[in-house]
């Protein structure tokens, strides 16, 4: 190799320190465009309270309202519905409701602020399916002679007792969700909003 | 050739490479000449993917990706995927041509996969062809996917419910992800816009480089055929191979046979079940979404069941993980372990005309739990239907996992040193 064809070294450094800032550059352009894909301020801004009254329920009833796009329930249970949670206990994966499915206020056996209203998220916790009624009891419900009633997922057949309490050994990991909820009169909830955040 | 196309053509081929591209890739491309009717479908899946192209170009002309109700309360992208099936004139054809083209896709693909499987078509010096074909399989199942989300369904909304919870299952970033591709809290018009830009742009995009590179690959170092053996190691005085003949006019010739047999089925289910039975075009997708009520039956289209029964079969937790994330890591590895045959498989022989009855018996055994578990996977789970969807995925990856061995252990025949040819 000729004197003249020998590398330019302070021009390769040149180049290099070029190239890994535009490298760096690069990078930053695509910050908006990742920034574009996560929810916008009117999608977060979408998740306003809902206020329900669930007076009109009957007992072993259940009514859907929709909170931030997903399905709540609101089910008033009867007596019998909720002795059905002490057979359970035995069955389920999260008796005590540890896993931090639930506000501080719904981390009891029947998972509600009443015992007779459950307020839970309609949203099967494995992939987000929402689980289908079934309040019969026993063989009738097509789920086995001891069924004591309770929720089946209808997409990977998680099922769920009364309180949304998973089953042992479904693919559902955890309870279904409790969402914030309050009372602002005997009979109206306000979900999502349960004026302590 | 008149002097003066000959020097039009000259003129051209100064400025870009036309007469040895096409006499590289077709006049002048030797491919065996003992192809099989397997041979069809890598043709057949070109000629789908032009099929799904045009058909979807003149869908968007029509088409809405708008989750929000109109004035009759129906969702703008479901009602406008009804006007293109009553209202545009010749829509219902161009629409049904596209969903059933993306069934077909997918028949087309499985069997060009499975006659890479019987002859050895990964083997080296082909691994990158058949890399890039997994990857093409990847692509068009993240392509299919988000096409159903657009008729804005029952099953396109709660399967996209479904499969974009999957991501969430990955530990930490698992929930962000699954926010990043939702762009909301739950399935929504972001969502829907979304899918849509993806499905029509980024991913045919994705996929078009891929197909190049597959064909690109597959020219530099020539087809396989049914008996596994090189035709570029006898040539004759000009360096032709003695088994190739050129692919055109040949095999164009040829392929336009299983063209015009393929069509025929095609068209049938085109004119006369669009539906192909609840499975081409399931009914809960004629229901618009609701994001308060499943439909008490959810499953996938039929193209995904074989691999949604093995995320389903996965029910234990391990090393303090949950079995929903064991579930999507054990199905992505279904897909992805299919990339790695060239290096499991080290029989000595490529084409199963030549390899011994170990071999011959788990490919039996795999295709029978492919069918098993592409069945299983649109009926409701019971225990002994999971149990069986478990064994099935087991010697799903057995196939896999086990052939290092078992390929070594195999009682091979010699293979010739031509091709068969009668």
């Amino acid at each position: 190799m000729s004197v003249d064809q020998k590398m330019d070294s302070s021009r390769r450094t040149l180049l290099l320190a070029t190239s890994a800032a535009g490298g760096v550059a690069a990078v930053a352009t695509a910050v908006p465009f990742v920034a574009s894909l996560t929810p916008s301020e009117r999608a977060k801004a979408a998740g306003a309270p809902v206020e329900v009254d669930v007076g009109k329920l009957a007992p072993g009833e259940m009514m859907t309202v929709e909170w931030r796009g997903k399905p709540v329930w609101i089910l008033r249970r009867t007596p019998e519905m909720l002795a059905s949670l002490d057979k359970t206990d035995a069955n389920v994966t999260d008796p005590a409701s540890d896993e931090p499915q639930q506000p501080d206020y719904a981390k009891n056996k029947h998972r509600s602020i009443k015992p007779e209203y459950l307020v839970t998220v309609g949203i099967c916790t494995h992939l987000g399916c929402s689980p289908s009624e079934k309040f019969k009891v026993g063989a009738e419900s097509g789920m086995g002679a001891d069924w004591p009633g309770g929720f089946l997922c209808p997409c990977h057949g998680s099922i769920f007792d009364l309180a949304g309490r998973v089953y042992k050994s479904m693919p559902a990991p955890t309870n279904l969700e409790i969402p914030p909820h309050q009372y602002l009169a005997d009979t109206t909830i306000l979900v999502g909003d349960d004026g302590k955040a | 050739m008149t002097t003066k196309s000959q020097a039009v053509l000259n003129w051209i081929d100064e400025r870009f490479p036309l007469t040895s591209s096409i006499k590289g890739h077709l006049t002048e491309y030797y491919a065996p000449k003992n192809f099989n009717f397997w041979y069809f479908f890598g043709s057949l899946a070109l000629l789908v993917l032009v099929i799904q192209i045009l058909t979807g170009i003149f869908l968007v002309m029509h088409y809405k990706p708008d989750a929000s109700l109109n004035a009759a309360g129906v969702p703008v992208a479901f009602a406008s995927v009804e006007y293109i099936m009553r209202e545009v004139p010749g829509g219902w054809l161009i629409r049904y041509l596209h969903s059933t083209g993306a069934s077909a896709f997918f028949i087309v693909v499985y069997l060009h996969m499975f006659r890479g499987l019987l002859y050895g078509s990964y083997r080296k010096p082909r691994e990158l062809i058949w890399i890039f074909g997994t990857l093409i399989f990847l692509v068009l199942m993240a392509e299919a996917f988000m096409g159903y989300l657009l008729p804005w369904g029952q099953m396109s909304f709660w399967g996209a419910q479904v499969i974009v919870n999957l991501f969430s299952a990955i530990p930490v970033i698992g929930p962000d992800l699954s926010l990043v591709i939702r762009g909301d809290f739950v399935v929504s018009d972001a969502t829907l816009n979304r899918f849509f830009s993806f499905h029509v742009i980024a991913v045919p995009l994705v996929l078009i480089g891929l197909v190049a590179a597959h064909i690109i690959a597959l020219h530099e170092v020539g087809s396989n055929n049914p008996d596994g053996v090189e035709i570029k190691k006898k040539k004759d005085a000009n360096g032709i191979p003695l088994d190739g003949i050129p692919f055109h006019p040949y095999y164009t010739v040829k392929d336009i046979v299983g063209v015009v047999a393929f069509l025929f089925f095609f068209s049938a289910v085109v004119f006369f079940a669009p539906e192909g039975g609840g499975y081409f075009l399931e009914f809960n997708n004629f229901i618009p979404a609701d994001p308060l009520k499943t439909p008490p039956h959810i499953a996938p289209v039929w193209y995904f069941t074989p691999f949604y029964s093995i995320l389903r079969a996965v029910t234990y937790p391990l090393f303090g993980l949950d079995a929903k994330f064991w579930g999507v890591v054990a199905m992505g590895a279904s897909v992805v372990i299919i990339a790695f045959l060239p290096w499991l498989d080290r029989s000595p022989v490529k084409s199963v005309r030549y390899k011994g009855p170990i071999f011959k018996i788990a490919l039996v055994i795999f295709v029978i739990c492919f069918f098993i578990l592409g069945y299983l996977g649109v009926l409701p789970p019971t225990p002994g239907r999971t149990l069986v969807s478990q064994i099935c995925s087991v010697l799903y990856f057995a196939f896999f996992l086990l052939m290092p061995w078992y390929s070594k252990l195999d009682k091979c025949k010699a293979e010739p040193e031509r091709v068969n040819f009668k």
